[in-house]
């Protein structure tokens, strides 16, 4: 008889399984619907937002003007004054969007209303979820809540995001392996860069578009084709749908959630279920926009970090000349070297989704927090600096990394699961 | 070589670590190459003790 595997190879292979599973991921870009007919279990009343789990009570500025801003715009309160008073008495229900198989960038705001993207994960079947780009400037997910940003949303929700619907069911969806694949070999490292993909993207749906829509044609090519992040969110639901079947594996130590709500960064790890582990979000380190200082930014904030979870974004800014200048990063060789690091705390390379200035070495893959700690490397993320004060829009774009403890807390927590003392 | 004649020679450097000291011997127009290396940085001794166990 074969000796009981040690709780050591049951961990490498519990990791290697996860792994296993992130790269036999199929995402399929399938539909845009209204939250409430992507999410049936989305009570009402009930704001989802990035991060680990908040109350009104811890959220920063832009969380608050942002939730404000959508109790408005679902109509349960008739101005922002109500709605502040609403969303503090108690009365809005907050969770975070990772308990509904979804992301948001930044503020991350998701109601019953909104439009979202939905991307299934054709080989393990689940499906995720994200709401559509709002723009740059004054948009609800740097904390904007005024009539133009809640009228925009209720045209995406009513127009743009039917129309988009129509489009991807016409060509019955847009597989997104191979859009990754082409976009980083066209630099977008999908996080902070995302220009080659959003453009691809336009080029998918055009033709769709103009076979579907049913009015507004040119202001939704406008809409999409005028914002380089449009991508942003696609691949955010993208990332949550092929890491998701990474989750729940006993044994494994790999992160399959990393996100930040404006006062806490959070990790969840595959095989400690539902907890998250937790520890102050960080200050991003980079170049701030003419007129701005770093007393004018808000502490990490928005789900987005999901790209780097499944290596892209900071893993693998080696792809990406384009964005180590624009995050304050250094230079090119600075990139490879972000890249080049993050293979020493991850599982193993995805080959499919290859980084040429690393001689096409694929993206690091699959955190493992045993190695986080191990090293004292932190996974790196390229990110957005959003104005502390709400609706005033990004003031810079950096670098920043999760807190160690996030890592310590979850190790030991495995431990204990597992009584090792 | 004798450790006298060390800096009477052309210098050239391979830096371990902190980057900044090779990057001040670039300014100085030294020949370096910069290794980025970090020691290992479990500073908890409860961490560093798990992690023994937990085959990192």
């Amino acid at each position: 008889m074969a000796p009981a595997a040690s709780l050591v190879d049951k961990i490498a292979a519990a990791n290697q399984e996860a792994h296993r599973r992130v790269l036999a991921g199929d995402p399929v870009l399938v539909d845009v619907l209204l939250a409430r007919e992507a999410m049936p279990g989305l009570p009402d009343r009930t704001v989802l937002h990035a991060g680990p789990p908040i109350t009104w009570d811890r959220m920063c500025g832009p969380m608050r003007g942002a939730v404000a801003g959508a109790v408005v715009f679902e109509g349960w309160a008739s101005n922002l004054e109500v709605a502040t008073r609403l969303a503090a008495s108690g009365e809005i229900k907050f969770e975070p969007n990772h308990h509904y198989d979804a992301v948001g960038p930044m503020t991350g705001m998701t109601t019953r209303n909104m439009a979202v993207l939905v991307v299934e994960n054709r080989t393990f079947g689940n499906r995720s979820f994200c709401t559509v780009n709002e723009g740059m400037g004054n948009v609800m997910r740097f904390g904007g809540n005024d009539q133009e940003v809640v009228d925009r949303l209720r045209w995406m929700a009513s127009v743009a995001g039917p129309a988009l619907g129509a489009a991807i069911r016409n060509r019955k969806g847009v597989p997104l392996r191979n859009v990754i694949a082409r976009g980083l070999s066209m630099g977008d490292e999908m996080h902070m860069r995302n220009a080659a993909c959003s453009s691809l993207m336009v080029r998918e749906l055009a033709a769709d578009l103009a076979e579907t829509a049913e009015r507004d044609l040119g202001r939704i090519l406008r809409f999409i084709s005028g914002n380089d992040m449009f991508f942003l969110n696609i691949v955010m639901a993208m990332a949550k749908s092929v890491i998701a079947p990474a989750h729940g594996i006993p044994y494994s130590t790999v992160v399959t959630t990393m996100a930040r709500n404006g006062t806490d960064f959070g990790i969840r790890l595959s095989s400690t279920g539902d907890a998250w582990f937790t520890g102050p979000a960080q200050m991003a380190r980079g170049l701030l926009f003419a007129g701005f200082t770093e007393a004018d930014g808000n502490p990490d904030i928005g789900d987005s970090c999901i790209t780097e979870t499944i290596g892209l974004g900071g893993f693998a800014m080696a792809a990406s000349p384009a964005v180590v200048g624009f995050v304050g990063a250094g230079t090119l060789a600075d990139a490879i070297g972000y890249s080049r690091r993050m293979t020493e705390i991850t599982i193993g390379p995805n080959p499919e989704w290859t980084l040429p200035t690393l001689n096409m070495m694929g993206v690091p893959t699959g955190i493992d927090i045993r190695k986080v700690l191990a090293t004292g490397i932190l996974p790196v993320i390229n990110t957005a600096i959003t104005n502390k004060l709400p609706g005033r829009g990004q003031i810079g774009a950096g670098i920043v990394h999760p807190p160690l403890v996030c890592f310590e807390q979850a190790l030991l927590q495995f431990a204990d699961v597992h009584g090792v003392h | 070589m004798e450790i006298h004649k060390l800096l009477q020679a052309e210098i050239r450097v391979v830096n371990i670590g902190l980057r900044a000291f090779a990057r001040d011997l670039e300014r100085c127009k030294t020949s370096v190459v910069h290794v980025d290396w970090a020691p290992p940085a479990v500073s908890n001794p409860r961490i560093a003790a798990l992690l023994a166990k937990l085959g990192a």
